[in-house]
């Protein structure tokens, strides 16, 4: 329990100081709006089909996602706060509100980026209201699992910016892969349990990235 | 081997490796060979229980600027332990630094010898029975040095104090000395 409590008290910490700084959270915003603008002034006219969209849905949220997972680990290296957290916190509870802020952080994206295309986009359709919603959350604790990980290790490098996209490509290929079919059913209106597979699998990655992490980091964190 | 009461001044020249010992001391490098092992009450003490039981100060240690004093002392207390300290307990090491008057004032807004209390502040907070200094008194003015002098006295009296230092006097607040950098 003290773990737990503990593993909150650093999560509710980063929250706060993201809501006193907005170091991150105005610029991921603002790609986003960006990135959906861009989308739409190339669309014009033209409606694309459910693949199309789903697709395009992912690609935003990848990209955003590749800017502001990273900072959970990056800001701490960059401010020097990295030592005090070393000398107060066990690895597992760092690890655990790390994840527990990227999760938060991932599922603002994601449902910022829903609201968007809905606005702006007519035949964005979301008929299948369950399987868009499970894939959103699932989607969203998938690439949080293994982006946090990630985060640990490249805010030791030298150079971090270009570094995270091309170490988490990879690795969120499985998870792209199944988010954008889970999604594409969704826009078709397909029942549920054609998208139990692709739940499945993102379940399947989300424990399997969580419990690697877990094993892991203390060995990433520890120098 | 230490054992409680005790102090040891940890000297060398520049590059000799003090705030490397005194960082592995305190479990954030890992030793490229040997070991350091714990003991409370003659039981050993596991790696992650260490942190309980250990305070440090040094001027490479940096503090959440965008928090307060209290702020920065309970949010770091809990994450150390899982249970918050309490207001009483904050507002005494507060007092002891002398920074009661800006306890809920961003750290952004601080000097660098305040700061240097407030990580002062921290270390004693959960009265810990290692306490280690690298540098004691860099940044502080003659009350700040006064205030680390009193917290040396009484580390010394209860627990185990090992300080890093190239400064003569600091290094003759300890009952023993090691020099780094001798064959």
């Amino acid at each position: 329990m003290n773990t737990v409590s503990a593993s909150i008290a650093l999560f509710i910490k980063d929250v706060r100081s993201e809501l006193r700084t907005r170091y991150a959270l105005n610029a991921l915003l603002m790609f986003v709006v960006t990135s959906v603008s861009t989308i739409l002034f190339a669309l014009r006219s033209e409606q694309p089909g459910a693949q199309t969209f789903a697709g395009m849905f992912w690609v935003v949220v990848f990209f955003t996602a590749m800017s502001g997972l990273s900072r959970s680990f990056v800001a701490e290296a960059e401010r020097g706060t990295t030592l005090v957290l070393q000398l107060v916190a066990d690895s597992s509870v760092v690890l655990a509100g790390k994840l527990l802020a990227n999760c938060a952080l991932t599922l603002l994206l994601t449902t910022a980026v829903t609201i968007l295309y809905l606005i702006v986009f007519p035949n964005f359709a979301i008929i299948s209201v369950d399987i868009f919603v499970l894939t959103l959350v699932l989607g969203s604790l998938g690439f949080a699992s293994a982006g946090t990980l990630l985060a640990a290790i490249i805010a030791k490098a030298n150079v971090r910016g270009t570094l995270y996209p091309v170490l988490a490509f990879p690795v969120l290929i499985p998870l792209l892969m199944t988010v954008m079919n889970a999604t594409t059913l969704a826009l078709d209106g397909a029942p549920l349990i054609d998208a139990v597979t692709d739940l499945q699998v993102m379940a399947g990655y989300i424990l399997v990235m969580t419990g690697g992490s877990f094993l892991l980091f203390e060995y990433v964190w520890n120098d | 081997m230490l054992e409680a009461p005790s102090s040891i001044a940890v000297t060398g020249r520049n590059g000799s490796g003090k705030s490397t010992f005194v960082k592995i001391l305190a479990g954030v490098l890992g030793a490229s060979s040997g070991s350091i092992h714990f003991l409370f009450d003659g039981v050993s003490l596991p790696n992650e229980q260490r942190r309980n039981y250990l305070g440090f100060v040094s001027p490479y240690l940096v503090l959440y600027d965008e928090l307060s004093p209290v702020e920065n002392l309970q949010t770091l207390s809990k994450i150390r332990s899982g249970i918050e300290a309490p207001m009483d307990e904050v507002n005494r090491v507060l007092q002891h630094v002398g920074l009661e008057d800006r306890k809920d004032d961003f750290l952004r807004t601080f000097s660098s010898g305040m700061l240097q209390r407030v990580k002062y502040a921290l270390a004693i907070l959960h009265r810990p029975a290692l306490l280690i200094l690298d540098e004691p008194t860099a940044n502080l003015d003659d009350r700040g040095i006064a205030v680390v002098r009193q917290i040396v006295e009484e580390q010394k009296e209860n627990g185990i104090l090992i300080i890093a230092t190239n400064d003569a006097d600091e290094a003759n607040w300890c009952e023993a000395k090691i020099e780094l950098g001798q064959g």
